[in-house]
């Protein structure tokens, strides 16, 4: 079984985030990371194609600069390849330029058995480019999964409800998207380190995959406006001396709670 | 502005979410509502909070709503009846929907929203980044439909006061092979107690309480002020708790009167899904936790020898 993971290299979430002045989009100059949300999806289909016995993990990315440190996490952690988007074409793109980006560098590869992506990225959060990806590329798909199982050709997968979950099956080839937890994402291998650095990954425009238009030109909004939101005070920061339990009772019985 | 609302039941009922972006739509044109699903029982509240019309696909019959709207809002608008505007939630629902769409129409989307006004033609809306602490406004370009998500609570919910909404047959139609996902069964949580999302109340615990065994302390807790027990992501993650107690940018958005977070850092994430609640109270051990920079009151200190003994004060009451 053959298995594509789409895997965002971000900056890295610890740092603070800024947005740049003048292009108003989210500065990305740093060094970028594996998004975390990704190394689920990575893991999960290591897992998977390990299961069935045979098969390849794949990695397709879209990343400014011809960044590949994020891949090459993914790749040490086991996938065997990857295809990057990479162009300054691409700055302002939106999450459907993504998607159609994404797809054509999915087809580059070949397509495969099963697409993994992850509910939402870490940094822009948009949430749709799973589901996006599917309808482009024509398949169907399972979202939120908060487990996967692959018996031949079905997926079976439970899928995260604001109730419960649901028990969802679908024949491959598809797209599944997966909440962050599903699985323990390896950490990669002094070996799979080594054996990263030589790993293929073939680099491409926007232009080599024949998507047009992209970037701002090709996205269906624009920012107006930029502002600073009504900002929370603190209060009264006590230490315990045992009798913080009293404050807090003092407190609720304040706002009348108690 | 004909202006369509992305509708969603539960439990027999218009979602609160659903109600909030009816209130909206209604101050920015003629309104309309889709619903995967049937309409029959919720027409008269859709109509109340100002929808003329439900557009209703009936029973999916299993398919997941992702591929099934998108075709059936697809049908309608190739059949002449084009919305300028959809409003959706920021649902799984609407959000698997709204992407379909977008493809389908081949129109940007643009989610995670707090605010839209309209200005003529032009449609603008503000999501907040960082956390919360800067607003970004952006405008559609080109022609809609535009597509915009809006988080929960964005919006007072108000009705209006009209008759029921007439219910139109919208059909979902031969799917093809991207309707191949077969849901097989349904699993619904059990929960007692007020909703996370309604209660006045919410005590909220994290990996600060050291261990899954620990949680039950915040259940009692919550117990004890008639409220609802909440969670971070890292314990959701950590599978202490389902993730229905998740708090937060990917789990549920709460205002109460009171939260109180016990060992919970105060990530931007967290914040954003709590910062609106009208107190904050905070328990953790960390003086330079960042929960204590939006915090009415803040405790530092241990929380498994503070919460025992507020336990006990409550029920000594
Ligand atoms: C704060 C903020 C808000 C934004 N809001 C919007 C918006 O409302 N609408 C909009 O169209 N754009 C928006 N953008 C732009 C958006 O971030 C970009 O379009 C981005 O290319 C894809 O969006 P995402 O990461 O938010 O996607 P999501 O839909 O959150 O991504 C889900 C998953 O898809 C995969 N994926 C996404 N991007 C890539 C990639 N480049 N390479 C490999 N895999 C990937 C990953 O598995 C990822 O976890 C926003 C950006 C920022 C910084
Ligand atoms: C895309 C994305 C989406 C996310 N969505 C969400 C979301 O919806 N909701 C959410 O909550 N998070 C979300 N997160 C995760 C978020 O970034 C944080 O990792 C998470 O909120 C941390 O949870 P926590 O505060 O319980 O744990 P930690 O950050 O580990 O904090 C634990 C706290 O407990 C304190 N502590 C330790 N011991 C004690 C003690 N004995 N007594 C008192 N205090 C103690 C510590 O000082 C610390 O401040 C998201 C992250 C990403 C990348």
């Amino acid at each position: 079984m053959n298995v594509i993971v789409c895997v965002k290299q971000i900056p890295d979430p610890a740092l603070p985030g800024a947005l740049d002045p003048s292009t108003k989009t989210l500065k990305r100059d740093g060094k970028l990371i594996l998004d975390e949300s990704d190394s689920y999806g990575v893991e999960m289909a290591l897992q998977l194609v390990g299961k069935a016995g045979g098969g390849e993990v794949s990695l397709v990315s879209m990343a400014p600069n011809g960044e590949t440190s994020g891949m090459r996490t993914a790749l040490a952690m086991g996938a065997a390849r990857g295809v990057l988007v990479s162009d300054p074409a691409l700055q302002g793109t939106d999450a459907l330029t993504t998607a159609k980006i994404l797809a054509a560098a999915v087809q580059k590869l070949g397509g495969a058995d099963l697409i993994i992506a992850a509910t939402e990225s870490s940094d822009g959060y948009t949430g749709t480019v799973p589901e996006q990806l599917a309808e482009v590329l024509g398949l169907p798909s399972i979202t939120f999964a908060k487990s996967v199982d692959v018996d031949g050709t079905t997926l079976k997968v439970n899928r995260q409800t604001e109730a419960g979950f649901d028990e969802v099956t679908c024949t491959l080839p598809a797209l599944v998207s997966v909440t962050a937890g599903v699985v323990e994402p390896r950490y990669p291998s002094f070996k799979g380190i080594m054996a990263a650095k030589s790993k293929p990954v073939d680099t491409v425009t926007a232009a080599d995959l024949g998507v047009s238009p992209v970037g701002w030109a090709g996205a269906g909004q624009e920012i107006v406006e930029i502002g600073q939101a009504a900002a929370r005070q603190a209060g009264e920061i006590v230490e315990d001396d045992g009798e913080g339990y009293a404050k807090i009772v003092a407190f609720l019985e304040s706002k009348k709670v108690i | 502005m004909k202006v369509w609302v992305y509708a969603q039941q539960a439990e027999g009922a218009p979602t609160s979410a659903t109600l909030e972006l009816l209130t909206k739509a209604r101050s920015l044109g003629d309104v309309t509502a889709f619903l995967a699903g049937d309409a029959s029982g919720i027409a008269t509240t859709l109509g109340e909070f100002g929808a003329s019309k439900v557009y209703a696909t009936g029973d999916l019959g299993g398919h997941l709503p992702g591929v099934a709207a998108s075709t059936a809002i697809k049908a309608i608008i190739d059949g002449g009846d084009s919305p300028d505007l959809i409003l959706f939630p920021q649902s799984y629902e609407g959000r698997d929907v709204m992407a379909r769409l977008s493809v389908k129409l081949d129109k940007t989307v643009l989610t995670n929203n707090v605010d839209i006004a309209v200005d003529g033609s032009t449609v603008k809306v503000t999501t907040p980044v960082f956390g919360g602490n800067v607003l970004v406004t952006s405008s559609f370009n080109g022609d809609g439909p535009y597509l915009a998500a809006f988080r929960p609570k964005s919006f007072p919910v108000e009705a209006a006061g009209g008759g029921a909404a007439e219910v139109v047959a919208a059909p979902v139609g031969e799917l093809g092979a991207t309707g191949g996902a077969k849901v097989e069964a349904v699993h619904v949580e059990e929960h007692t107690g007020p909703k996370l999302d309604e209660a006045a109340v919410v005590v909220s615990g994290g990996r600060g309480l050291g261990e899954a065994g620990n949680y039950s302390t915040i259940e009692t807790l919550a117990k004890l002020l008639k409220g609802a027990p909440g969670a971070s992501r890292a314990i959701v993650d950590a599978g202490w708790v389902p993730y229905s107690y998740q708090v937060g940018q990917t789990g549920k958005v709460v205002k109460p009167d009171v939260y109180l977070a016990v060992g919970i850092s105060g990530a931007t994430q967290h914040m954003v899904g709590m910062k609106g609640s009208k107190t904050i109270i905070a328990i953790n051990k960390d003086k330079e936790a960042p929960i204590f920079g939006i915090a009415d009151l803040g405790i530092v200190g241990d929380a498994q020898k503070i919460v025992p003994k507020l336990i006990e004060a409550l029920q000594g009451r």
